[in-house]
């Protein structure tokens, strides 16, 4: 109790440098889970868009980005008509730019593609996609940057295209993105026969290590990968997702600064206390365990707060129209965790260096400090 | 041979022991103990008296294990004074300190301030409680156990460190100039209720002083100039 009082005592007489330091914590626990959730949640959605009522994905092997992947349609012919396969579509994945939007997500696809099947349609007729070449589909929000309505001739890249349907999906990439028939997208492209991927769906999924191991088979330059797999796997997504955790590291590492400083203030001003505490037989590891107890208050104060105002900021990133449906803002208990713990680890690593200095006070010399 | 036997037992137990003991500061250029010799008997009171500077307070410090001899030997209760673990020891459970300044913690309590070495040896709460109440009954500090020590008079202060000192029942109290900060009256208070407890305890004090009156009331009287001991009285 006495202990626990030491260490409150002591955060409780130094309000606002203690407040200071809660407040470096929670900032930086904030960002951290909000960057790593955002990118985590875009990760998410980008691979939501290759596993669309699909299990396995196939692709370029070696490629750095699905963009550069290139799979022959002679590939797709193959591959189609394995027993073990249900169905596989090829998509083609593009960047096109319109006036005000220089980047958006062109989906090369067939008529019999999840996304055309699946799809919540808005306006226009499923039936109708694919039968000529300078039709389109627009996503909801597509539709709505564009200020395109059905029917309309919208100027995207160097063509003009006519608007057939446009349809709602849950996933932003989609749901901001135009979807052309593959023959169409290939030209528009330049990258007639061939797509970016092929999704598989598979008739039964413990043929899932069958098929990969028969892609690897037959065709040396392409990979087959579950989407578990894949998700691990795709070095983009393990940029994103060393990024996140690295620019949310950085905050942390700022945050551990602020407490390291505080303690550090904390343990100088403290001589005579910490003198004391040894002249009344606390040993070196007590003395520690002060110190660290306030660092550890500390760091636990900073990272509720900082969990509390990050959820709040991911709120607030989710109410954002401009944003919907393109970052998945839903809190993982993983990463609550991992957050948190960083945040204490941080935290008492910051106060290493101030229990390290305490415990070497003698008491003698300090007491004789005036 | 019996007659030897008895006239050991009456002999009273050495509880304080120094023997050549030297200790210098700033790599030796400055020499505060030069070859102390010094013992003291159980429950006796010695005074150390001498002018500022001649080593009374290191003499004290070493007695009590805060600081280790640079030459010479050491032991409290027949424990050398020389390892950590011993030190350690010694300051939770043989002896107690008494300072010019209080040296208790602001922002705690009365109470709070005088647990500490009972936390320090995991002494269970009760039994901490029950003792507190007792030295804060003999102190007349028992209606203040709540309050914070910016509230306390400098005599309250002083008697509260004297509690927080047996609070673990040390066998020994090293005072360093105890009543150096207080005014006459109440310095005299504050030295009775020094004596009065050391006595009922059957605790050592060896007290750092300048003030001969109170030297005067302890058992012996040694006479400290330039770090070494020049006169032992019998009071």
């Amino acid at each position: 109790m006495i202990f626990l009082k030491l260490i409150v005592t002591n955060l409780r007489c130094h309000r606002v440098r203690s407040l200071i330091s809660v407040a470096g914590v929670a900032f930086s626990v904030a960002a951290m889970l909000t960057v790593v959730t955002v990118l985590q949640g875009a990760v998410g959605m980008f691979s939501g868009v290759l596993s669309s009522d699909s299990e396995i994905i196939v692709f370029e092997r070696n490629v750095s980005d699905l963009f550069f992947s290139s799979v022959p349609a002679t590939a797709l012919g193959e591959i189609s008509h394995w027993p073990m396969v249900a169905h596989a579509d090829p998509v083609l994945f593009g960047i096109v730019s319109s006036a005000d939007h220089p980047i958006i997500t062109c989906f090369g696809i067939t008529a019999a593609d999840a996304r055309i099947r699946q799809a919540a349609w808005i306006a226009g007729d499923r039936l109708a996609f694919a039968q000529h070449t300078d039709d389109v589909v627009l996503g909801e929000r597509a539709a709505e940057f564009l200020g395109a309505r059905l029917g309309d001739h919208v100027p995207i890249g160097h063509g003009v295209f006519h608007v057939i349907g446009i349809l709602k999906t849950a996933n932003g990439f989609e749901d901001g993105g135009v979807f052309m028939p593959l023959s169409s997208a290939q030209a528009f492209f330049h990258k007639e026969g061939t797509s970016s991927v092929i999704t598989i769906k598979l008739r039964n999924k413990e043929d899932a290590a069958l098929f990969k191991s028969t892609v690897k088979a037959n065709f040396s330059s392409l990979i087959g990968l579950e989407d578990e797999e894949f998700n691990r796997s795709y070095s983009q997504f393990k940029i994103l997702k060393a990024t996140a955790w690295a620019v949310g590291g950085c905050g942390l590492l700022l945050g551990g600064f602020g407490v390291a400083n505080t303690m550090i203030m904390s343990v100088f001003t403290r001589i005579r206390e910490i003198a004391i505490l040894r002249v009344c037989g606390f040993s070196h590891m007590q003395v520690a365990a002060v110190i660290f107890g306030e660092s550890a208050v500390v760091s636990l104060a900073g990272a509720v707060m900082g969990l509390v105002t990050g959820s709040c900021l991911l709120y607030a990133l989710k109410l954002v129209p401009a944003l919907h449906g393109y970052i998945d803002v839903t809190l993982q208990p993983a990463v609550l965790l991992i957050v948190v713990l960083l945040a204490v680890i941080t935290g008492i690593a910051g106060a290493l260096y101030p229990a390290a200095f305490a415990m070497r006070v003698r008491a003698v010399e300090a007491l004789r400090f005036e | 041979m019996n007659q030897l036997i008895e006239q050991a037992s009456n002999q009273p137990r050495i509880v304080l022991r120094a023997e050549g003991v030297w200790k210098s500061y700033d790599d030796g250029t400055i020499s505060v103990l030069r070859g102390v010799d010094f013992e003291a008997a159980e429950g006796q009171t010695i005074a150390l008296c001498g002018p500022s500077g001649c080593g009374k307070s290191t003499l004290l410090h070493l007695l009590g294990g805060l600081d280790l001899p640079d030459h010479g030997h050491l032991s409290v209760n027949g424990i050398e004074v020389n390892r950590h673990r011993d030190l350690l020891r010694l300051l939770r459970y043989e002896v107690g300190f008494v300072f010019q300044l209080h040296n208790l913690i602001p922002d705690l309590t009365l109470e709070e301030n005088c647990l500490i070495p009972s936390v320090a040896a995991g002494v269970d709460r009760r039994a901490a409680m029950a003792r507190l109440r007792q030295l804060a009954e003999r102190t007349g500090l028992a209606d203040r156990l709540g309050h914070r020590i910016q509230k306390l008079s400098g005599g309250e202060r002083q008697r509260t460190a004297l509690c927080r000192a047996l609070m673990n029942r040390p066998k020994i109290l090293l005072a360093d100039e105890p009543t150096g900060s207080l005014d006459e009256q109440t310095s005299g208070t504050v030295f009775d209720l020094l004596l009065d407890i050391v006595a009922t305890e059957g605790v050592t004090l060896v007290m750092a002083t300048h003030d001969r009156g109170l030297a005067a009331r302890c058992d012996r009287l040694m006479e400290m100039h330039e770090g070494r001991i020049h006169a032992r009285v019998s009071v």
